[in-house]
């Protein structure tokens, strides 16, 4: 880098000498330079010493921390008494935390499936140059403006069994109609899942839409030449043309399922019983109310696994081909 | 250069030139396709707008006209008290102050919180961009990972490390949280700006002599205030809406807007009140809301920045 900065002041010396006088001494800076290696380039060290210890305090020693404490059996305080897996061995042992994963899993499934599928289905048709596009993009995404805990409150009185949707197609007419998603354990988590497509979707159609702009145009034209329908342009040309995007997309999607956290604690608190919990609330749960430090810990390492399975494949597909390229 | 060197096509293409959309005018013709995608958009474009309709006209009634009827008719007969009544007397245990001291103490929590992560951010990646040192990039690949990772693993040693610097429950300590998990984003974003700057600027001032700090003051700062903007809202949207930090870091007089609106909601004393529950939603979304309207197309440029990590 020193090399750099050397050459390019040269370059610019090159450039000033057409325009203007050079100033008395251009290379100060280098010439006045404190000899030590680690007092070299001083400022921006000093710039980039709250991103050196958050990377590495927080980030790195926070993360190292846990995963070793998930090993103790710490219960109001961080003790450091080794038991080995056991923490993990009750973990997996818990009806709560095997409810949780499961509707992480549903949740996490139906989220990606529905708002990748919605989210290009809006994205298709806002980009069919129509008019109004901006107003339509406007209210497509204003709900992911708001806090998980507004969505939440929300969707839980448009559900509210007495006086929400479900009281209301009751009041035209049709009286069997059942839909309480959040009073009905086996459905609840599907009840999450609509508040959560009608935050999220915004988001995916506006990065598929800024995708799809950046298909060329001559793509279309060449396919509407060789008479190729528009619905096969879009599936066997344009969505592999889009990979870049669909895997940043999948990965915004699937690093914020892991977190769901806020919308269950508006809408449901978990509830009924134990019927939509989800992880992030055990940890939460388990560190800061039950008192059980050790569950806590266990319970967010196998978070950071599962995010770990999703993200390293993705990072090394990502790095390992711009290396190439 | 401001929109379309931002940090990827994606970004320039989020946010169409001021010309609008590209190609002829669409046909004026009632054709079955235009009648499709209109009808298509226009259904989806409702069933958007519902939740906010449904929230605006149930803060506007009394409880009898809630009770007897539907939550989708307007209100017969306007009435603000809800608004007030969440504004200023709601409780959440045994304070009945309403949503006011949550409110000031998310202005509290925001407005530094904002200012701090936006100046460590845009100097840290002035100094990725322009001023490299050896290590800087591992730094700052450990930064990124580090977005990725759930907070629920970090949230306990932030406990600690808070404790042990006194920080522990005061509004301080969670604005240093904010500014220490806002970072990852922020840098990237400025960063990558400031290296998508023509070179020779740089070039030219180091030249006149000028320094570290000079340049970063007298240059780069006046040049990019879209990206300060974009920043600005992306974090105010996301500090105003955040629950699990506020939840974890601070005491109940000290709760922001999220935590306190969640704690008037789902209290399970009393009768509930929907119309006041309704209004003290609203209110907490206005902010957010009132910057998404204000800002328009940033916004968008905000979230497809950040959107393409790496």
């Amino acid at each position: 880098m020193r090399e750099k900065l050397v050459r390019s002041a040269g370059e610019g010396r090159i450039r000033a000498d057409k325009t203007a006088p050079p100033k008395a001494s251009p290379m100060t800076d280098d010439q006045t330079r404190p000899p030590g290696r680690l007092l070299r380039n001083l400022n921006a060290k000093i710039a980039s010493l709250p991103m050196i210890l958050t990377a590495t305090v927080v980030f790195l020693g926070g993360t190292i921390w846990t995963v070793v404490y998930s090993f103790t059996n710490s219960k109001l305080l961080p003790r450091l008494k080794f038991v080995g897996l056991e923490q993990y061995e009750r973990l997996w042992a818990a009806p709560r935390w095997l409810v949780s994963i499961e509707n992480l899993a549903i949740y996490g499934v139906l989220s990606l499936v529905f708002s990748l599928v919605i989210g290009f289905l809006l994205a298709a048709l806002l980009d069919q140059k129509i008019r109004f596009e901006n107003t339509f993009r406007t209210i497509f995404l204003y709900p992911f403006a708001l806090s998980f805990i507004v969505t939440g409150l929300v969707w839980q009185w448009l559900l509210n069994p007495d006086h929400g949707i479900q009281s209301v197609v009751r009041g035209l007419g049709w009286e069997s109609f059942d839909f309480d998603p959040l009073y009905n354990s086996k459905i609840v988590i599907y009840g999450i899942l609509i508040a959560a497509l009608w935050q999220g979707t915004g988001l995916v159609m506006c990065l598929m839409l800024a995708g799809l702009r950046g298909i060329d145009e001559d793509i279309w034209k060449a396919a509407r030449v060789d008479g190729i329908p528009i619905w096969r342009t879009y599936v066997f040309i344009v969505i592999p043309m889009l990979r870049p995007v669909l895997v940043t997309t999948l990965v915004i999607i699937a690093s914020s399922i892991v977190k769901v956290y806020d919308l269950v604690v508006a809408q449901t608190s978990g509830g009924p019983g134990i019927a939509s919990e989800v992880p992030a609330k055990y940890v939460y749960d388990y560190m800061f109310h039950a008192q059980n430090l050790g569950q806590g810990f266990a319970a967010s390492t196998m978070m950071l696994l599962s995010v770990a399975i999703v993200m390293v494949p993705w990072a090394y597909l990502e790095f390992g081909r711009r290396r190439r390229a | 250069m401001s929109t379309a060197t931002l940090a990827s096509p994606v970004a320039a293409a989020a946010a169409p030139g001021p010309g609008g959309p590209q190609g002829p005018k669409p046909q004026r013709r009632f054709s079955r396709r235009n009648l499709f995608v209109y009808g298509t958009l226009s259904v989806v474009a409702v069933y958007y707008l519902l939740p906010l309709y449904v929230m605006v006209v149930t803060s506007l009634k009394g409880m009898p006209e809630i009770r007897m009827g539907n939550i989708f008719s307007p209100p017969m007969e306007i009435t603000f008290e809800p608004w007030v009544k969440a504004w200023a007397t709601a409780c959440t245990g045994l304070n009945c102050d309403g949503l006011s001291r949550g409110f000031w103490n998310s202005v509290r929590i925001t407005v530094p919180s904002v200012v701090l992560s936006i100046a460590i951010a845009s100097v840290n990646g002035y100094a990725l961009a322009n001023w490299r040192f050896k290590g800087a990039e591992t730094f700052f690949a450990i930064l990124i990972v580090g977005a990725f990772i759930p907070y629920q693993v970090m949230l306990y040693p932030i406990v600690i490390i808070l404790r042990e610097i006194g920080l522990y429950g005061s509004l301080t300590g969670l604005v240093l949280v904010h500014s220490i998990f806002g970072m990852p984003i922020l840098t990237l974003l400025f960063r990558n700006y400031f290296a998508s700057m023509p070179e020779e600027l740089f070039k030219a001032a180091r030249v006149d002599g000028a320094g570290f700090w000079g340049i970063y003051f007298r240059i780069m700062l006046p040049m990019s205030l879209p990206i300060f903007v974009v920043a600005v809202i992306i974090q105010i949207t996301g500090i105003w809406n955040d629950f699990l930090f506020g939840v974890v870091y601070t005491r109940p007089d000290t709760y922001p807007m999220t935590v306190q609106l969640n704690n008037i909601v789902n209290s399970v004393q009393g009768v509930k009140e929907y119309n006041v529950n309704m209004a003290a939603t609203l209110i907490t979304g206005l902010v957010p809301l009132a910057v998404y309207f204000v800002s328009g197309k940033l916004f968008v440029r905000g979230i497809a920045a950040g959107a393409v990590k790496g």
